[in-house]
């Protein structure tokens, strides 16, 4: 479980600063998707990156399975780390390792045994279904492909916690249909909890089964995606709505 | 007149050889851990420190500002300290790694820069510590950019021994001046610069093919 409570975070600019996140306050269950929507400049990045404070927020308070990831020192944190998978927009593969060892990076990091990487990283990377491309580079792979590794790199130290930083803005509509499956899957599978950030309404439809809306750094809505979607309470939602039924209308009008 | 050139300019290349060698090795010791330091302690980096990396960056750059032949006289003591005479090609090899290092250490600073920032903080989100990001993601993704930086100090540092041959280094520099220059001996000017230059582009060569090597696996289409 994760439980976010009245989270802020500003940015101080030459311009001036202004609020990324404002009394954020979240609850996610263990075994849930939750995607968190917003248009671009929402704060939904500076959330994410929160969580596992690859951004310091200014105040607020963070609970993964009950450890408070707010009040660890930096070795503490190193080590909850290693239990919070993350995967991002552009992968970010090491390209000087092959698929093999992108996903023994983290292993290694955690002092694992030669022989327990070897095994665990076969392991996975059947479970995302890349075992024949484990000698491969990350240049001779496709964006889908790219993004399995990064999932399977994400998996392989058994972390509580998923976290998706617009996993599938950078692929084409079928791969990120394949890529959304395999993380419900893997949801299935291992009862994993992913929060996903997303600017797409199909994602959410797809995969997730709770829902909040960010705008302007506030969540303005926030419920089971079935209840959100047949009775929106905020303009952004709505919005987001009426432009997806937009787009599927126009095609069945045709 | 002729026989003697041979054994000369070999003893003068395998001086210059020696220094470039010697050099590089304490000038990499020297300057790997300053441009990585400069690297990882600028704003939003692993370890961030501004107020260190300024000194650092400022004492770079007054190392960098000194014409060789000044710093070679301004480490005359340095050099007879360490290696207990100022002639040679060992006490030679003191004022040249201490010149090249900032040289190296910038040069290793911009190789760095050029890893991804998406991939030090995918390290980071997996809990690595600074010391592992800088051996398992900084060096070995920026290998290639960084066998072409050593490839270019190595050419530098070269350039340097001859300077340093003309106030008692030895080697292929000294050969140079004393006959090419003072003797009028042509033969011996033509002859190191010949050696220079082939030497020259065999390390270019070299340094083109091995970080083209490096790179050939992560930049194949398949």
């Amino acid at each position: 479980m994760i439980t976010i409570d009245s989270l802020n975070k500003q940015y101080h600019t030459p311009r001036g600063s202004y609020h990324a996140l404002r009394d954020v306050t979240l609850q996610v269950k263990k075994g849930d998707i939750f995607g968190i929507i917003g248009l671009s400049g929402a704060g939904k990045s500076t959330l994410i990156r929160c969580l596992n404070r690859l951004e310091e927020p200014d105040s607020g308070s963070i609970v993964i399975d009950g450890r408070e990831i707010t009040g660890l020192a930096t070795h503490e944190l190193r080590d909850a780390r290693k239990k919070i998978g993350m995967i991002f927009q552009h992968f970010n593969l090491l390209d000087s390792r092959t698929v093999q060892g992108n996903v023994a990076f983290p292993l290694e990091l955690a002092g694992f045994p030669r022989k327990e990487i070897t095994r665990r990283v076969a392991e996975i990377l059947d479970l995302v279904g890349l075992s024949d491309k484990a000698g491969s580079y990350p240049a001779q792979l496709s964006g889908g492909q790219k993004q399995r590794v990064g999932i399977a790199r994400a998996l392989a130290n058994h972390p509580e916690v998923l976290l998706s930083d617009e996993a599938t803005s950078a692929l084409d509509p079928q791969t990120t249909r394949s890529i959304l499956e395999l993380l419900a899957d893997i949801n299935r599978k291992l009862g994993l909890t992913i929060v996903l950030i997303t600017h797409e309404m199909s994602v959410i439809r797809q995969i997730c089964g709770k829902v909040a809306v960010l705008d302007r750094g506030e969540i303005v809505e926030s419920g089971p995606v079935d209840a959100v979607f047949s009775a929106p309470s905020s303009a952004t939602m709505r919005l987001f709505l009426e432009h997806s039924t937009l787009l599927q209308g126009s095609g069945a009008g045709i | 007149m002729n026989e003697d050139l041979i054994p000369m300019l070999l003893t003068g290349f395998g001086e210059t050889l020696y220094m470039v060698v010697l050099s590089t090795v304490a000038a990499v010791v020297l300057g790997l851990p300053l441009g990585v330091l400069v690297v990882i302690t600028s704003t939003g980096h692993v370890l961030e420190s501004p107020r260190l990396n300024r000194v650092l960056g400022t004492v770079i750059n007054i190392t960098r500002s000194f014409p060789f032949i000044i710093m070679i006289v301004l480490l005359l003591p340095l050099s007879r300290f360490l290696v207990g005479t100022t002639l040679g090609a060992t006490a030679a090899a003191v004022p040249l790694s201490i010149a090249a290092a900032p040289f190296l250490a910038r040069i290793i600073e911009n190789s760095l820069k050029e890893v991804d920032r998406g991939k030090v903080e995918a390290a980071l989100a997996m809990g690595a510590t600074p010391l592992q990001i800088v051996r398992k993601v900084l060096i070995p993704e920026a290998l290639s950019s960084l066998v072409l930086g050593l490839t270019l100090a190595v050419i530098t540092i070269t350039g340097f021994t001859a300077t340093a041959g003309a106030i008692g280094a030895g080697g292929l520099g000294s050969l140079a001046i004393r006959y090419g220059y003072m003797r009028y001996r042509e033969d011996v000017m033509f002859a190191t610069v010949l050696i220079l230059v082939i030497f020259v582009q065999g390390v270019q060569w070299s340094g083109d093919r091995l970080a083209r090597r490096i790179n050939r696996n992560q930049h194949r289409l398949g």
